[in-house]
């Protein structure tokens, strides 16, 4: 078996304002260049793990590790995690208001080629870079140089999303939720732009509520999540079986298929 | 949640660069104010009899006034006989330099280690340099070249000297010696600045500056700029203020005058970056200036543009009398107030002329315990027929501790005006923040690119030179780079 990129054991997570606990033991390996869904109804911990992935504040790991090119993620900063491949396409994309997109991006860009012993990018070279990734998404040019997410149509944001994804090249995707809001065209430009990135040097980590998503984008693992555990992991298979008898089906039984590690493909 | 505020915090606190002090040789009076030291500084400068005459009236005028409490900044009362009045470096009070060969080379290191070479050839091509420090000029440069087309430009105290009835004709036009209690205060005491005088239809080449610098403890501030600019004539002006940190307040209480006739234009750019005092709110400056232009004719336009960031407390209204028809006022503003910082400051535009135009663009930064106010007035006489104002105020919040306020008062008595005013208030949020450092921003870069993108509307309208400055001084790295 390859060694996984990312490997999660028995992480336990709560809210650092209450203390309520949201993630109770995740066990989950992913390999290089594989990609995997995670499910789950509203509330059992999906986004919870996202964040903690890319080091969002506000909450506390309570046990568990999180390991990342077999480092320790958590002791990472989030800026130190996302200059060291870790993705995040969120689900709710932050407007940035009289910073043109080309300029975020290009900071971000260099601040990350820096970080990985690479020289600046200069402006010709750059722009000639997005240009490329841009069509990737469908992204027209005066939409790059508007303020970041600044009045863009929720299916704008998710483009935009895939877009820096696309400059930063990640090693690790975690895409929270890319489908919320999004019309079936909108569905399908996003999923093209996810799926051209695929690549054997590129994991992912695709968490949404429907099936609907993994039609476009097929993952090699589905993972259901409930009350913040992995309740069921199989292959994409899974994910046509949640949709025709939904989470209930999950239910009592759940419990008793212990999680195990996905099969190496 | 902690986290992330305690690194706005840090953010917020950020050291002052400009903060050292040079052992320069001063010859500076006693402290204390009365006619003795306004007749002793009008001596010093050997001026002539009608302007002692009009500081003495001043003087007196100011006896009978108090100091306004109406803006929302809060310090202890100011000991007006604490206050150095007249303080001047030794090589220059007692040889006045003839040119920059001249200058003392104490003084030209200072100013570059402030980042203002002073020798011409080492200058930003197309800037010439009026160099104040504490109450006198030391040097100016690029004289001789702006001459050839007729333009003006030199230390106030040499005007008096070589252009005396141009002076005397502008001096208090704008801001008459009544005006205001610190700017009356000024009249009586005013000890140098600079004087641009741009004849008719000529185009300043350059831009013109002035940079002033406090270096001496427990000295008082009072400068006075003046620039004219004749029937079609345009200028461009900036200015840059520093100081060493100390632990007393300091005062700087100066005066601008603007006066602009048919078609000529005024562009007036401030970065004052004055000391702000200490995370714990000791030292700084009190900034409290009067600033006015009088658009005096036809299709005049004055625009002010400020980046304030220093200071303890700032207190100017840098304002525009539209008095020519179809003449236009601009004021654009950026003003940060961190650590303890407080700023009340906004601009007045008084509509007198038909077809008069004015914009405001205000925005407000406030971090740390910064209290940040912006008053404004826009005022419509009756004679103003087709008058249009556009203002909007916007504040950015940094932290939960600093306070945003806006205080707008608009008096129309035209019923042709159309007004519109626009205003929000938006903090800083973690998710903004979390979502730069996510892409691999550090958090210092985030806060900066934020505000940056905040301010931009304003900072695109200072002159090259300075954008790049203020937005260093915003602790921005720079935007619009690319595209």
């Amino acid at each position: 078996m390859k060694k996984p990129l990312l490997e999660i054991k028995d992480l336990r997570v709560s809210i650092a304002e209450d203390g309520h606990r949201i993630l109770n033991g995740i066990d989950l390996a992913i390999g290089p260049g594989e990609v995997h869904a995670l499910m789950g109804p509203n509330g059992s911990g999906k986004s919870t793990l996202a964040h903690v992935l890319a080091g969002r504040p506000g909450y506390d790991v309570t046990a568990g590790q999180v390991l990342y090119d077999g480092k320790d993620l958590l002791a990472l900063k989030p800026e130190e995690r996302a200059r060291e491949g870790i993705f995040l396409a969120f689900q709710y994309p932050v407007e940035i208001p009289g910073v043109s997109n080309t300029y975020f991006l290009r900071t971000a860009l260099n601040a990350v080629r820096k970080h990985r012993g690479l020289s600046e990018l200069d402006a010709m070279d750059f722009l000639s870079l997005l240009d490329e990734k841009a069509k990737l998404v469908e992204m027209e040019e005066r939409m790059l140089e508007r303020g970041v997410n600044e009045g863009f149509s929720g299916g704008e944001k998710k483009r935009n999303e895939v877009l820096q994804m696309a400059m930063l090249d990640p090693r690790l995707a975690v895409l929270d939720e890319t489908d919320s809001g999004l019309d079936i065209d909108a569905l399908r430009v996003v999923a093209a732009g996810v799926n051209a990135l695929r690549s054997p040097e590129r994991s992912m980590l695709v968490i949404t509520h429907y099936q609907r998503l993994l039609s476009y984008i097929v993952p090699d693992v589905v993972h259901v999540l409930a009350d913040g555990r992995i309740v069921k992991t199989g292959g994409k298979e899974l994910a046509l079986e949640l949709e025709e008898k939904g989470y209930a089906w999950i239910g009592s039984g759940a419990n008793a298929s212990a999680p195990e590690a996905p099969a190496a493909r | 949640m902690s986290s992330s505020n305690r690194l706005l915090d840090e953010l917020a606190q950020q050291e002052y660069k400009h903060g050292f002090v040079t052992p320069i040789e001063s010859e500076a009076i006693p402290a204390g104010l009365s006619e003795d030291v306004v007749r002793l500084i009008s001596r010093k400068k050997e001026e002539p009899d009608w302007l002692l005459e009009w500081r003495l009236k001043a003087y007196r005028h100011w006896l009978t006034m108090e100091e306004p409490t109406w803006a929302k900044v809060h310090y202890p009362a100011i000991d007006y006989q604490k206050i150095v009045y007249y303080s001047s470096p030794k090589s220059v009070a007692e040889n006045r330099p003839k040119s920059l060969d001249e200058v003392d080379p104490e003084l030209l290191a200072m100013y570059e280690k402030l980042g203002v070479p002073l020798k011409e050839r080492e200058i930003l091509a197309g800037v010439a340099v009026d160099a104040v420090l504490d109450s006198v000029s030391v040097a100016t440069t690029f004289r001789e070249k702006l001459q050839e087309l007729g333009v003006i430009f030199c230390s106030f105290s040499e005007a008096v000297r070589a252009y005396p009835d141009l002076v005397r004709k502008y001096l208090g036009s704008v801001v008459p010696y009544t005006d205001n209690f610190f700017a009356t205060l000024n009249s009586a005491v005013f000890s140098d600045g600079s004087f641009c005088f741009i004849p008719k239809g000529v185009r300043c080449p350059m831009e013109l500056s002035t940079y002033f610098r406090i270096n001496q403890a427990d000295t008082g501030q009072f400068e006075r700029t003046l620039i004219v600019a004749e029937e079609g004539a345009y200028v461009s002006y900036l200015e840059g203020c520093t100081a060493p940190k100390r632990d007393r307040n300091q005062l700087h209480a100066a005066i601008v005058e603007l006066v602009a006739f048919d078609d000529a234009q005024i562009k007036y750019s401030t970065v004052q970056n004055w000391y702000p005092g200490d995370k714990d709110g000791k030292g700084g400056i009190y900034n409290f200036v009067t600033k006015r232009g009088k658009c005096a004719g036809r299709n005049s336009k004055i625009s002010w543009t400020q980046v304030e960031t220093g200071s303890a407390i700032t207190w100017k209204y840098p304002s525009c009398l539209l008095l020519g028809d179809h003449s236009v006022g601009e004021f654009y503003s950026v003003a940060l107030t961190a650590n303890f910082q407080q700023a009340d400051t906004g601009t007045k535009m008084i509509h007198v002329g038909k077809n008069t135009r004015s914009t405001i663009v205000s925005k407000g930064i406030s971090a740390g315990h910064g209290q940040n106010t912006y008053r404004g007035a826009v005022k419509i006489a009756r004679s103003a027929e087709g008058a249009r104002n556009y203002s909007q105020c916007d504040s950015l919040l940094i932290g939960e501790k600093c306070g945003a306020h806006t205080f707008p008062y608009i008096e129309v008595k035209n019923s042709s005006a159309t007004l519109e005013h626009e205003a929000s208030t938006s903090r800083i949020g973690e998710d903004q923040l979390f979502y730069c450092m996510q892409r691999g921003l550090s958090p210092e870069d985030a806060v900066s690119m934020i505000v940056n993108g905040f301010a931009k509307r304003v900072l695109k309208e200072l002159p090259m030179e300075f954008a790049v400055e203020a937005q260093k001084l915003l602790g921005v790295s720079l935007e619009g780079a690319v595209g």
